[in-house]
């Protein structure tokens, strides 16, 4: 039941782009999870999770929706301009938590688990020598990150290669195609690891969705 | 001749960690005092120590970041420790408290009164988008009270600094959650106005360069 429920959720890279060209009366809404609040412990706790999804992403949608009121109503290019920061940092908000909920997965439904002989195994070994290699290289890329961002493992189409990329804040991911992103703001670990940031970077590997991972990667690399 | 690089340390806390409770916690002046600091103070030595032994300019601009950073980070947080202080509604000490004199003066032409300030100051700094700093800084040319921001750790280059606020979430997750408006409106019970009214008299002396 559950694997049926989680591949009606999965949609294609194309369709998710396209549920985010809305006109102006239109509203985000705050997409639900596909697990519960708890599902990811011990990995990351039920509060962050929750805080994370009803309050924090909330956030992004309501001002989202402001800013594009906003810019439907807006009379010259100067006036629209002003909006832009409003709707990168809302809009990628969305964008990027909308993938985050769905790149993550409980133990219990293959969270953590690369299936050896999918498209995507094979290009991680190629690209990277290995999934623990990956994941050194993606942690120490992320934890480097001088602020708040997300780390991204993405597909560079012109390179046709998995690579890791990072972007600065709220800012949607536009160079690569995302396969897995990982928040790094403080608000999504700092609860539960404090300071150690490359503890909930160690342990977040538990809990990465590589099901979806690998429909993304699919998908990239038919276009 | 310059500083000798990479001797920076950590400066104590004028204060116990548990001084500017009930408005900001003992867990979280500790962690901040000495695990975020400390890894900027550590961070920025290794950074200056590596730039010291950087041979050509494409090698010293590689560690800029790392300087800015790392150096930001020693700079903002130190000024933070100080502008802080124990709460005077708690008896605790003279947090909170603006006194007659220059500073109040300035507020006051510049926001109409400090409850102006403080809103506007607050709605400012929670705006921001990312990790950053609210300040409220002199302008060195005009003089006047000016608030401004900072991203990420930048320093403050713009304007002398009067009195900081540390908006990236460590400075206040484990108590507020997500509620910065809340750990901004309680902020201002600790806020030192002692030493911001010696620093806008240092400002405005025309005796020190920004």
């Amino acid at each position: 039941m559950l694997s049926i429920a989680r591949s009606a959720l999965r949609p294609s890279i194309a369709a998710a782009a396209r549920r985010f060209v809305v006109p102006a009366s239109s509203l985000h809404t705050l997409p639900e999870l596909p697990y519960a609040y708890n599902a990811l412990e011990p990995h990351i706790s039920g509060q962050i999770m929750e805080l994370h999804h009803t309050k924090h992403h909330q956030t992004y949608v309501n001002g989202l929706n402001a800013a594009e009121e906003s810019y439907a109503k807006a009379l010259s290019p100067k006036e629209q301009i002003k909006l832009q920061s409003a709707l990168k940092f809302n809009g990628g908000g969305h964008i990027n938590h909308s993938l985050f909920w769905r790149n993550l997965a409980p133990t219990s439904s293959g969270g953590g688990h690369l299936p050896p002989n999918s498209s995507l195994a094979k290009a991680i070994q190629e690209d990277f020598g290995g999934l623990d290699a990956l994941k050194k290289k993606m942690n120490a890329t992320t934890a480097a990150i001088q602020g708040s961002g997300w780390g991204w493992l993405g597909y560079n189409s012109d390179t046709k290669k998995l690579e890791i990329v990072t972007t600065a804040n709220q800012d949607p991911l536009l160079t690569h195609t995302p396969i897995i992103g990982i928040d790094i703001w403080e608000h999504a670990f700092y609860l539960q690891y404090k300071n150690v940031k490359v503890d909930y970077l160690n342990e977040i590997w538990s809990v990465i969705n590589f099901e979806e991972a690998n429909a993304r990667y699919e998908e990239a690399i038919k276009a | 001749m310059s500083f000798t690089p990479g001797q920076h340390t950590l400066p104590d806390l004028p204060y116990p960690y548990d001084a500017l409770e009930p408005f900001i916690s003992r867990q979280i002046m500790e962690l901040h005092h000495k695990k975020h600091h400390q890894t900027y103070v550590n961070a920025l030595n290794s950074a200056e120590q590596a730039y010291a032994k950087a041979l050509t300019p494409k090698e010293r601009i590689a560690l800029q970041a790392a300087l800015k950073f790392n150096g930001g980070g020693h700079i903002n947080h130190s000024l933070f420790w100080k502008n802080l202080a124990p709460a005077s509604s708690e008896k605790k000490g003279n947090g909170g408290a603006l006194k007659e004199g220059p500073l109040k003066k300035a507020i006051v032409e510049a926001f109409g009164s400090l409850d102006n300030l403080k809103k506007e100051f607050n709605t400012t700094t929670a705006g921001i988008q990312g990790s950053g700093w609210g300040w409220l800084g002199v302008n060195p040319s005009t003089k006047r009270l000016e608030i401004t921001t900072t991203s990420n750790q930048d320093p403050l280059l713009t304007h002398h600094p009067i009195i900081g606020v540390d908006i990236w979430e460590h400075a206040f997750y484990l108590q507020y959650l997500n509620v910065k408006v809340d750990y901004l409106n309680a902020i201002w019970s600790v806020i030192n106005f002692d030493e911001a009214e010696k620093r806008f008299a240092e400002a405005t002396s025309g005796s020190t360069k920004l």
